[in-house]
């Protein structure tokens, strides 16, 4: 389990990014995070990332404090971030130099199958395509079989169709191995297509608004109409977090938000 | 279990640009005989003003005159000492600052702490004439091979130094980041991520190093040498034979053409992974 207990971080201009975030996270469950532009959700992914320490509060995953970035924690961001002196099938063993050379590139092949990029191995990062690019990046980041995959608002740079038809493929490869995955998106559509439960963050400082549990079957029929409820009350939320009359307190202590239909 | 099949958009991967359209044969050697041109141009321009009489080339001897030395330099084997000697201390001193400025560029470049200790005083150094170390060197290492191959180091470091620690100090924070998720600190990050990532200016620092190598050799044999290519030019200024300093000269252009172009070689290879404007698709 990951346990965020009262995060928060202030930056050395006096901004604070985050403000006291509690939130614990089954292992294998998929969150989404999502706010307005400066709610700290990317601050928030950094500090669990072990990029950026926490001014205050812990990050702990079964038990163990994390302050640097640790093997058990995967990540991905919204640009691939490929290395582009490595081949493809070298980017995605990137993290795997431990293994002996046999069993590391057997894993990166399998990766590569997984991703559909078998005919891409040898290829530079350059001769990618975006969407093959960041499929590379999440081969890399899930090949060493992290426990919590975070993922940075992974598809934003993408075109709609190449960004569906990744988040398919995102929860394909989830399934795999089951990690815990933290999303943060600022695509209503895609926190309601993969999450669990979206967490809705307020701005100035950023700090935790309101849970939204998703409690659709997968695969999710993105036309169905218990769908559009979804997504409609997670917009609601969002826009009243962006709302300064509303109060913090009133949004997770109201009425069931998840169930108001 | 199948795959999610890819978007018919996805299938077209962009290829290389540099792909576009073979040269020609006829235009693969006209391009570096372009380069010829000139020089051959005014080689020829002197040769045929001599050759009227128009001048009579005592001080500036033609080309003819200057390949005839070579020849005869070739002959009697005085050339392949000398080139020998001067090839056998540029590529010492080239060595020695190649591995202390590519080490030292390293540490600070990575190191805040290293840098702070380390660079003013080396930044303090690189501004001293390095031909001011020649009396020093001389008292300190001799005035035979130790204190000729110390000089060319020195040349050789500071731009290495230099182009190393500018270089990583300027890769790219998002690439460093990918280094600190997997866990990779000191050495792993220099080696895997930040050498890597400053390679093509490495290349570049290497190559103007070795230009600085070239240049103090000279320097180093005009002091005080029995061989080299230097002593070459030395011997001809003193015995008033100006066209033995042009074939050193000559010499010297060719082998420092050479060596630069030896280690663009030996890089490219290693480069090839660039995205960049380059050479192949420059205007």
């Amino acid at each position: 389990m990951l346990a965020l207990d009262r995060v928060s971080k202030t930056y050395p201009n006096g901004v604070a990014a985050l403000a006291r975030f509690s939130a614990e996270i089954r292992q294998g469950e998929i969150i989404a995070i999502i706010g307005g532009s400066g709610c700290g959700k990317s601050t928030l992914l950094r500090a669990i990332a072990g990029l950026d320490r926490a001014s205050s509060g812990t990050v702990t995953l079964d038990n163990e404090a994390i302050a640097s970035p640790h093997a058990k924690i995967g990540i991905i961001f919204q640009e691939p971030r490929l290395l582009p002196w490595l081949s493809v099938a070298d980017n995605i063993g990137f993290g795997l130099t431990d293994l002996p050379a046999t069993e590391r590139r057997e894993k990166v092949v399998r990766a590569l199958e997984r991703v559909g990029l078998v005919d891409k191995a040898q290829a530079w990062p350059r001769e990618l395509s975006g969407g093959q690019a960041q499929r590379v990046a999440i081969a890399r980041a899930l090949v060493p079989q992290p426990e919590v995959l975070l993922l940075d608002e992974p598809f934003s740079a993408l075109d709609a169709f190449t960004r569906r038809d990744l988040q398919d493929h995102l929860l394909d490869l989830w399934a795999d191995t089951r990690p815990t995955l933290i999303l943060v998106t600022h695509d209503v559509d895609e926190a309601v297509v993969l999450a669990d439960r979206v967490l809705v963050m307020r701005p100035r400082p950023g700090r935790l608004f309101d849970q939204i549990e998703i409690n659709l079957a997968r695969p999710r029929d993105r036309n169905s109409p218990l769908f559009e409820n979804f997504k409609r009350s997670v917009l609601t939320s969002l826009d009243r977090s962006l709302d300064r009359s509303v109060p913090d307190r009133d949004a997770t202590q109201g009425p069931g938000q998840a169930m108001w239909w | 279990m199948t795959m999610v099949s890819d978007a018919p958009a996805l299938q077209q991967t962009s290829e290389p640009a540099d792909n576009a359209a073979a040269p020609s044969r006829a235009a693969r050697y006209a391009r570096p005989l372009l380069g010829i041109l000139l020089p051959l141009t005014l080689a020829l321009g002197w040769e045929l003003v001599v050759w009227l009489g128009w001048s009579n080339g005592r001080l500036v001897p033609p080309p003819s005159r200057v390949f005839a030395t070579i020849a005869e330099l070739a002959r009697s084997g005085e050339l392949v000492r000398h080139i020998a000697a001067t090839l056998w201390r540029v590529s010492l001193g080239f060595a020695f600052g190649v591995v202390a400025g590519t080490l030292l560029g390293a540490i600070s470049g990575y190191w805040s702490l290293a840098r702070r200790l380390l660079d003013p005083t080396v930044q303090a150094l690189r501004a001293i004439p390095s031909l001011a170390w020649v009396p020093l060197f001389i008292l300190w290492l001799g005035i035979f091979e130790t204190s000729k191959v110390a000089l060319i180091a020195v040349g050789v470091f500071f731009p290495v130094y230099l182009g190393v620690m500018g270089a990583i100090l300027i890769v790219d924070r998002k690439i460093v980041e990918v280094g600190r998720t997997f866990r990779l600190s000191g050495f792993a990050m220099i080696r895997r991520i930040l050498l890597p990532a400053v390679l093509p200016a490495y290349v570049v620092s290497l190559r103007v190093g070795l230009g600085l190598g070239w240049m103090f050799v000279v320097a180093a044999e005009l002091i005080g040498a029995s061989e080299g290519l230097g002593y070459l030019l030395l011997d001809g200024q003193q015995l008033g034979k100006p066209a033995q300093i042009l074939a050193a000269i000559v010499i010297f252009a060719i082998l420092g053409k050479l060596t630069d172009w030896l280690i663009e070689l030996a890089a490219a290879p290693f480069l090839r992974w660039q995205d960049a404007f380059g050479p192949a698709k420059g205007a």
